[in-house]
């Protein structure tokens, strides 16, 4: 569904990454791992366009998104959940849900309305909500409503940014079995996580990045037994 | 809808004051109302750029003297020195231009108001364009500097072109007649009709308004002021809808400097300058940003009050200190005040509730 070919992208003079080469087939979770300034997050953050690349290929579908403009891969059919929420605070939570249905509202009230149904009972808690401003919302409500923003636009591709960061374990917990459900109903998800345990626990494959590089890629039992990642990132020492 | 209901009441209103100037033979405040009403479209219109897309202009009143002084400019200026010209002979044959004669008796030949009126809007349009693409990429205080220059700039041609009357301005702008008899001008037998057309206008302008950031356009635009990464994350094509907005905006300001110097019968260079652009922004804050009704009444009523000269000389000065109270004691706006919630703070029952000030 998404595949990456050498790609490199940084800020700049800076060069975050360089030569990634990944991909991610339908119906599966995807994590990317890492510590702190490895990349992971400009690696969303490129194929979702808003970091534009300084070289490689990277096609969503069959499109080559290098070339989108950031607001058009949504329609896509590629989103992102991006970190720390970025709910918009002054909007209520039903208003955030529906500018996260900007892409497909052009199809009409019916299908959103739909949208907006399957959202709330996928998340009840912001059915309860729905009329209450977006920034007066628990730090796991908004990463919910930041979920079921992005989940308005019909998406087959659901870009998550460390959906854990400031989260206590039992909503975490609940988060990542709404990804699972997610991938049950058909979904395909790429994960980043720095929650390396948590994330190669539900996911089907992952990818370790380092300063920009992927070291290790593979199943997630694998990497979960893997002694390198093990020492790096689940704090193993053996 | 329930939103357009309340056009109603205001409506209402309108014609109240109408009735009440009629019967008390006060017609001379609705000539302050007309233009208010029309520098009240302005600021609806920089409403929805500041306060919905969270875009700051600092040169509307550009905007206003480009629509004011084009349309002055050709309805004024004799094209018989260019009778020959291909294009004004096809103008003259389609019936766009007006025969008339000066006061001296010499034969005039000018633009119609109507084609005068639509040049000088699109003209106004494409500068928006022209200058948004650029400025546009700018934020916060580096947008306001750079509208603030706009504004300078057009207020330094109208003072310097001999076109546009230097220091003078344009005088004897003639009556723009619209149909059905109605014309807007200042002739003293057309006030209580320009009184509506000014209103009508208005009204039109705040329904398209109120049906605009009610849509999914307006979503997109309160999502930009959030936050434009995650907009733009969400597929809202935020350059593209900024660009519109600031479009739209202008139209509206140009579309208010049109037809208020038709009503006027001219226009001066205080039009354009910068203090009536911080005016206006002064406005809308204290109408409260994201609040069109906000905005609207405040536009009237400071405009009005401004008009009729009750500031005096201290025009300016009063609306600098509006702008420093309102920001001080109702950052929300004129409308966020909770006058039962003042009123229990006064009498001191409600001094623990404070934190519920929104």
């Amino acid at each position: 569904m998404l595949k990456i070919r050498n790609l490199a992208s940084g800020y700049g003079k800076i060069k975050v990454l360089k030569n990634i080469s990944m991909h991610v087939d339908a119906g599966e979770i995807v994590t990317i791992i890492g510590a702190n300034g490895a990349g992971k997050t400009t690696l969303l953050s490129t194929i979702a366009g808003l970091v534009k690349a300084t070289s490689g290929e990277a096609s969503f579908k069959e499109t080559n998104i290098l070339k989108c403009k950031a607001a058009t891969i949504p329609g896509l059919g590629c989103v992102m959940v991006p970190e720390g929420r970025q709910v918009f605070a002054t909007m209520s939570v039903e208003e955030n849900m529906l500018l996260g249905g900007h892409p497909v509202q052009k199809q009409g009230k019916a299908v959103i309305n739909e949208l907006l149904e399957h959202q709330y009972e996928l998340f009840p808690i912001l059915r309860d909500r729905k009329d209450q401003l977006a920034g007066t919302l628990s730090g796991g409500e908004q990463q919910m409503l930041a979920m079921g923003r992005a989940l308005m636009s019909k998406p087959s591709l659901v870009m998550m940014d460390e959906p854990s960061t400031g989260l206590a374990p039992l909503i975490v917990k609940e988060i990542f079995q709404i990804i699972v459900r997610l991938r049950d109903e058909g979904n395909t998800v790429l994960l980043v996580e720095q929650n390396a345990k948590a994330a190669l626990g539900i996911a089907d494959r992952g990818y370790v990045l380092e300063t920009g590089k992927i070291i290790v890629q593979g199943p997630a039992e694998d990497l979960l037994e893997n002694k390198d990642v093990q020492r790096a990132y689940l704090g193993r020492e053996k | 809808m329930k939103k357009l209901l309340l056009i109603l009441p205001l409506l209402a209103c309108v014609i109240a004051i109408q009735v009440v100037c009629s019967s008390t033979d006060t017609l001379y405040y609705l000539t302050q109302m007309t233009m208010s009403a029309y520098y009240s479209l302005l600021i609806i219109g920089l409403c929805v750029l500041m306060g919905y897309a969270g875009q700051i202009s600092l040169g509307h009143a550009g905007f206003f003297a480009i629509g004011g002084y084009i349309s002055a400019g050709l309805t004024t200026h004799s094209l018989i020195p260019f009778k020959d010209n291909a294009l004004v002979q096809f103008l003259d044959s389609s019936g766009l231009l007006l025969a008339g004669q000066t006061l001296y008796g010499e034969e005039l030949l000018v633009v119609s108001p109507g084609l005068a009126c639509a040049v000088a809007i699109i003209a106004a349009a494409v500068i928006a364009v022209f200058i948004g693409i650029p400025v546009l990429k700018l934020k916060g205080h580096y947008l306001a500097m750079a509208t603030l220059g706009f504004g300078i700039i057009i207020y330094r041609v109208v003072l310097a072109v001999e076109y546009f009357g230097e220091a003078d301005g344009i005088s004897e702008v003639p009556a723009f007649p619209l149909f059905a008899g109605l014309s807007v001008s200042g002739s003293f037998g057309d006030r209580v009709s320009n009184y509506y057309i000014a209103w009508g206008i208005l009204l039109l302008g705040l329904i398209l308004l109120l049906n605009l950031i009610d849509s999914r356009v307006g979503r997109g635009l309160r999502g930009i002021h959030g936050s434009e990464e995650a907009a733009d994350a969400m597929g809202v094509h935020t350059a593209r809808f900024k660009l519109q907005t600031f479009v739209l905006s202008a139209v509206f300001a140009a579309v208010a400097g049109v037809f208020l110097t038709h009503y006027n019968g001219g226009i001066g260079p205080s039009e354009a300058g910068v203090m009536k652009s911080v005016r206006y922004v002064a406005i809308v804050a204290v109408g409260g940003m994201a609040n069109l009704w906000g905005a609207l009444l405040m536009g009237v009523v400071l405009n009005f009050l401004s008009l009729r000269g009750v500031f005096g000389s201290y025009d300016d000065a009063v609306f600098g200190l509006i702008l420093i109270v309102i920001m001080l004691f109702a950052p929300n706006g004129i409308l966020s005040i909770s006058f039962r919630h003042r009123l229990m703070q006064l009498f001191g029952k409600g001094k623990q509730k404070r934190d519920g000030e929104a």
